[in-house]
């Protein structure tokens, strides 16, 4: 039996999903008797792909071309479908991120699969892996079975571990690309990055702040409180909605799904909406006024008091403490 | 311009979730729904493109009876026309996804618009997997799209920034949050989507991949701690972070 993680890199370094899809394929490959694979795709990735090795990688299938520098969704599938073929590959592990959530389905529809997605745990039962997903925006969970030859999953970002890299070195394998201009049906052209900021889907610690903050510049006191910590800002709907905030910062139910290990809510009420995209974080603090606000009933921690006094409190606190 | 667009329909934001009798579906009993918001999204592009290129626009939803609700209202909005597929047996993703392409290629469309994400299952798959099966480009999160002679540019959401994607119609485009700003139906779309018939077509089962085994609540959580009721907390929050959660 054969598992092949797919290793997600940008700018030739691979992403902490990487790590932790390659690592999350090793532990189930185990427990089946598996081997376990990974596979890289890039412009210029020889020269990283054996790092895999620590996270679990038996071999590293690697496919370098000047021609995928840029990500591609029609190509990638194409390679990977492709490779999954020739390698009779039993299951196919991906990070459930903006670029695996967007080709694994076709990656799927060429092998005529199931694809388990934006799975939260996996386990085997009698042979078969069975993986855990949210439904209603973590208002349920299900147990779902792939019943294909083929089986793929997605895996939310920062919720399985890839534990510590330990010394081993994968051998490497190059891996040719046939690929011609058909193949590029759709293809990215150009990426903006937002200068330096942290995206809340990949952040380890969240400072999400809500209209009881009363104004949009108020929302300095939660960019400092985050800056104190490395974290993220994040925001509720009704900021966003009032154009405080880029969209890409609401948390919930339509905005982003995070599970980082410690996320504090500042002025947010906490409305069903919001505690959906947010409540499988590790740890949660509730900084609020109404000691009757519902963010309560699921935050580990909180304070029941004006923000515009424990924010900065905190962060100065915070500073002192971390040196930050 | 042809003008596909797929819309679900799903249970509204606030429902709480009960799990059903058979442990494996959610309870139906006094659930609203609602067309899904990302697909809100995909129905206002689909009305701006034909209103700057002109042609038709075709909704289209595949479930039960019910789903004439949510076509209504894309057609309130402004669809020419609505098509529901009847399915009423489970499906998963792939096989609506099927349905949903095999109904596509006999219309032809220049372009596909459907939501990032339906938010019951969550699954994010159908447009890639529908794009896959008619051999068209995908572009998925879209937050602007551009389309000039058959060229389309669009904006898509990844972590920390944006990609400039580039492909050709036809092709697949999964609308996200800022897209556009949905219209609200006139009175006279309302009034005119009542009078307008819904096709309905049957639609052969396909077998599903995906076999759900149990659906279940996510864990209570037992009550947190309210460390204070003012700044003087701090320091014992910044301990309990510190301490006892170790996440600092
Ligand atoms: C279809 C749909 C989808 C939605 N999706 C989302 C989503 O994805 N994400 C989301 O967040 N919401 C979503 N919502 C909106 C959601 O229902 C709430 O309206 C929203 O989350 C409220 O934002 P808030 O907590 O910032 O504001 P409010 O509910 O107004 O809460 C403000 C809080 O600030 C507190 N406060 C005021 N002053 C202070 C102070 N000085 N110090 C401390 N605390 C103070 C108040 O006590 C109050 O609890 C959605 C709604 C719908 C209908
Ligand atoms: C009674 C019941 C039983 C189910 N059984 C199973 C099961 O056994 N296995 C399983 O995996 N899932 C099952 N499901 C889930 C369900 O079949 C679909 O997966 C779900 O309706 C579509 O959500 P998605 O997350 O797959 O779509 P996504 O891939 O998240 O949807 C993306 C977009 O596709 C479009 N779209 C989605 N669904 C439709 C639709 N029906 N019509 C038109 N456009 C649509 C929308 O524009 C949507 O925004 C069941 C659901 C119900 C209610």
């Amino acid at each position: 039996m054969k598992i092949i993680a797919f290793a997600e890199q940008r700018n030739n370094q691979f992403k902490k999903t990487a790590f932790e899809v390659v690592r999350a394929a090793r532990t189930i490959a185990d427990q089946l008797g598996a081997e376990c694979n990974a596979l890289v795709i890039g412009g210029n990735v020889s020269s990283i792909a054996s790092q895999l090795g620590a996270y679990g990688a038996s071999k590293v299938f690697v496919v370098d071309d000047a021609q995928l520098e840029y990500y591609s969704t029609t190509a990638y599938a194409k390679i990977v479908a492709e490779i999954a073929r020739a390698e009779s590959a039993d299951m196919l592990f991906f990070p459930a991120s903006a670029m695996g959530k967007d080709f694994a389905p076709r990656v799927a529809a060429k092998l005529d699969a199931g694809l388990a997605a934006d799975c939260t745990a996996l386990r085997v039962e009698n042979g078969t892996v069975i993986a855990t997903r949210p439904v209603y925006a973590g208002k349920a969970f299900v147990e779902v079975a792939v019943r294909s030859a083929i089986k793929l999953f997605t895996l939310r970002p920062n919720v399985f571990s890839a534990g510590t890299p330990a010394g081993s070195t994968a051998v490497v394998e190059k891996k040719e690309s046939a690929l011609g201009e058909a193949d590029f049906g759709a293809v990215v052209k150009e990426i903006k990055i937002a200068g330096g900021k942290k995206d809340v889907a990949e952040a380890d610690i969240i400072v999400s702040g809500g209209r009881g903050l009363k104004a949009p510049e108020n929302f300095s006191m939660v960019e400092e409180l985050a800056a104190s910590l490395g974290a993220a800002v994040g925001a509720s709907r009704a900021v966003v909605d009032a154009g405080w905030r880029p969209h890409d910062e609401q948390v919930g139910q339509t905005g982003k799904t995070v599970s980082p290990s410690l996320y504090i809510a500042v002025a947010i009420s906490g409305a069903v909406q919001h505690l959906a995209g947010m409540s499988s974080s590790k740890y949660i603090v509730a900084i609020n006024k109404d000691k009757d606000a519902p963010i309560f009933s699921i935050a580990d921690y909180g304070i029941v008091g004006d923000a515009f006094e424990v924010v900065p409190t905190l962060t100065a606190e915070l500073k002192k403490t971390l040196n930050r | 311009m042809k003008i596909l667009v797929f819309v679900n329909h799903v249970p509204d934001t606030e429902t709480k979730v009960k799990v059903g009798a058979d442990g494996k579906t959610i309870d139906p009993a006094g659930i609203n729904y609602m067309l899904s918001p990302y697909d809100e999204f995909a129905v206002e592009e689909g009305l701006k493109l034909r209103e700057k290129f002109t042609g038709e626009a075709v909704v289209v939803s595949l479930g039960g009876e019910a789903n004439k609700e949510t076509l209504r209202k894309a057609l309130a909005m402004g669809c020419d026309k609505a098509v529901l597929l009847k399915n009423a047996s489970s499906h998963d993703s792939f096989a609506v996804a099927r349905s949903l392409a095999d109904f596509a290629k006999e219309l032809s469309p220049d372009i596909i618009l459907l939501g990032k994400q339906s938010i019951d299952y969550d699954n994010g798959q159908i447009g890639s997997l529908v794009a896959e099966m008619l051999g068209m480009p995908s572009i998925s999160v879209v937050v602007k799209l551009e389309i000039n002679d058959g060229a389309v540019v669009a904006e898509r959401e990844i972590e920390g920034g944006h990609e400039i994607v580039h492909a050709k119609l036809p092709a697949v485009v999964m609308a996200q949050k800022g897209l556009n700003q949905p219209r609200y139906p006139s009175l006279k779309g309302i009034m005119d989507a009542k009078r307008k018939v819904i096709e309905e077509r049957a639609v052969a089962p396909v077998a599903s991949k995906i076999e759900v085994l149990t659906m279940r609540k996510p864990p209570a959580k037992n009550p947190g701690k309210i460390v204070g009721t003012d700044a003087s907390a701090v320091p014992e929050l910044v301990r309990l972070l510190h301490e006892e959660a170790k996440v600092i």
